[in-house]
């Protein structure tokens, strides 16, 4: 990976790109006290190298169970599951991935900086480039001058806007992203979402990205997986084909509203029944 | 409270703000105090009155109150007997002399303070090993719950004879005790703390691959810290229990419950009341040691006073 090269997105682009996500068959069966919950049912798809994937879908639709699937913190009872063409365990023993969860999870005990610098500490690089990572990505999004604050001086954008200096500090291909936005307002949201494009623009990475927000799925994805519940599935996905560096107001075009309208169609055949 | 006087800038520091915000504390001691003579009076009223029958005296209601102010051997002493007792006992004599009170306490403090670092570390190494090896919980917990509803006065001289006879006397035995008593509260504590992180939190270490030494060290031992010093303040108490108890039943020549033994053979209720008042400040003391420790160790991890 050369995230400092501009054109890195680009060039992967024109080559055939190799699969980052690779499910095949994947069913998950939780065993609660109230008996089994199919979580997934028979989940195939297909994840390039460079993509920006989007799994939409109403609350119990499966979409965090199959993110969690792909960074092996949750097992499939059945059906295969490669990430960047080895099994998820071993993407995830050798740190392929970076996870951004809903909330920041920030170590509160930890000022920005050695939050940031923690999975580097773990990953044993030395304290040199640690700091200087730290530096660069805090940077990237555009937190420098807050490294010594604690969490909680920092507002909720601003401690998400960390969380993912901190998933990227280890440089990743690929990035999970659980509904990172979801508690922010909708102006700070559409803010982060148009860094986050640019982000993955600059550096090429792969981004699998959930929520339950239509226009923030068809403004940031290049494909969008719409699932549906009882069992957790897919059913449809949408290719989305606007330019990488795309900017808000493409949300006001009729190719916008078109992709739009599919998606909630999609969402809605999987709400047959009454709710 | 306290908070809002420390944040105050020390130009708007007035004496009436402060008697003010200190009022509740001033007038909590103040009803105890009234308590306690009450109580010495009404306590003490009964031989003070035989004593002037014995004698076929006359006397008025002033001097029955005086009489119980000033009784030799007291039911109840009255405060300030206790304090000038306490006064007596600790500047009276030299400092390694076995009637100075400081020297007692002294000894009573240092088995304490040992008692307690053992009795600390080792309920620490428990609640890591029962965090992590999900089957010692139910193979030793019980056990460990046993070992507590033994009467430490039952257990104590034993302890104290099995060190005697294989010759180690003196302060670590009575620290043993000490340790016995207090590194359970902290195993409890330490046992909920380590595992207090939120899921989220352990979930990122597992997306870094973290190892369980770096779990430990970076994620459960610092969430734990709070939940720590919580531990520490009730088993530092404990431990001091510990200690003064380990004196009693095995005849000890030093110490505060040596002090307590030979004030009740000798009938010496003040010299027995201020060894317990004793107690009770070195306990406050311990305390307030291990709060102001917690209180600097939270600024240093980002607390938000």
């Amino acid at each position: 990976m050369t995230p400092s090269q501009p054109a890195a997105g680009a060039v992967r682009a024109a080559h055939a790109s190799p699969l980052t996500v690779d499910a095949r068959g994947v069913s998950l069966t939780f065993h609660t006290r109230d008996g089994a919950v199919e979580a997934l049912a028979d989940v195939n798809l297909q994840i390039s190298d460079g993509d920006f994937v989007s799994f939409i879908g109403p609350s119990g639709c499966g979409k965090t169970t199959l993110m969690r699937v792909i960074a092996d913190l949750e097992r499939p009872t059945k059906g295969t599951i490669l990430v960047n063409g080895v099994s998820a365990e071993e993407a995830r023993l050798k740190r392929q991935y970076g996870y951004i969860f809903q909330a920041p999870a920030l170590y509160p005990w930890r000022t920005i900086e050695r939050n940031v610098m923690l999975p580097l500490e773990i990953m044993g690089y030395p304290a040199g480039e640690r700091r200087e990572r730290m530096q660069r990505y805090l940077k990237l999004v555009n937190l420098s001058g807050f490294e010594r604050k604690f969490p909680w001086q920092l507002s909720g954008g601003m401690q998400q806007r960390a969380s993912i200096a901190r998933a990227l500090s280890f440089d990743p291909a690929l990035l999970l992203m659980d509904e990172p936005f979801g508690a922010l307002d909708e102006i700070v949201r559409d803010h982060l979402n148009e860094q986050l494009l640019r982000l993955w623009d600059q550096t090429g990475k792969t981004v699998v990205f959930v929520t339950h927000s239509i226009p923030e799925a068809v403004f940031l994805s290049t494909k969008i997986v719409v699932m549906s519940p009882r069992p957790g599935r897919i059913i449809d996905i949408i290719p989305c084909d606007f330019p990488r560096d795309r900017t808000l107001e493409i949300r006001e075009t009729p190719e916008f509203i078109k992709i739009a309208q599919r998606v909630r169609s999609g969402l809605r055949s999987g709400h047959s029944y009454d709710e | 409270m306290t908070n809002s006087a420390v944040a105050l800038p020390r130009a708007n520091w007035r004496p009436t703000a402060w008697v003010g915000e200190h009022a509740p504390i001033f007038t909590v001691v103040a009803v105890l105090f009234v308590v306690w003579y009450l109580a010495a009076f009404l306590m003490n009223a009964p031989q003070v009155r035989d004593a002037f029958a014995r004698n076929e005296v006359k006397y008025t209601f002033s001097e029955l109150v005086a009489g119980t102010m000033e009784a030799k051997r007291p039911v109840v002493p009255a405060p300030h007997q206790v304090a000038i007792e306490l006064y007596d006992s600790i500047f009276g004599y030299p400092l390694n002399s076995p009637r100075n009170l400081a020297y007692h306490a002294w000894v009573t403090l240092s088995a304490t303070v040992v008692g307690f670092a053992i009795g600390a570390i080792f309920g620490i190494l428990l609640a890591i090993l029962i965090v992590h090896l999900r089957t010692l919980e139910k193979s030793l917990l019980p056990w460990i719950i046993c070992s507590q509803m033994v009467p430490i006065l039952a257990i104590a001289p034993i302890i104290i004879v099995v060190f005697g006879a294989i010759g180690i006397r003196g302060l670590f035995p009575k620290s043993i005790i000490s340790a016995y008593l207090c590194f359970f509260p902290v195993a409890i504590g330490m046992v909920k703390g380590l595992t207090s992180p939120d899921p989220i939190q352990l979930d990122l270490m597992r997306t870094w691959s973290a190892n369980k030494l770096q779990v430990l060290r970076k994620l459960r031992w610092p969430a734990s810290i709070p939940f720590l010093f919580a531990s520490l303040k009730v088993s530092v108490t404990i431990s001091l229990v510990g200690a003064i108890v380990a004196e009693l039943p095995t005849g000890a020549q030093a110490g505060i419950g040596a002090r307590l033994l030979s004030g009740s053979y000798y009938g010496q209720t003040v010299q027995i009341w201020a060894a317990l008042v004793c107690a009770a400040v070195i306990a406050t003391v311990l305390i307030a040691m291990i709060d102001a420790i917690a209180k600097l160790t939270a600024r240093h991890m980002g607390a938000a006073t």
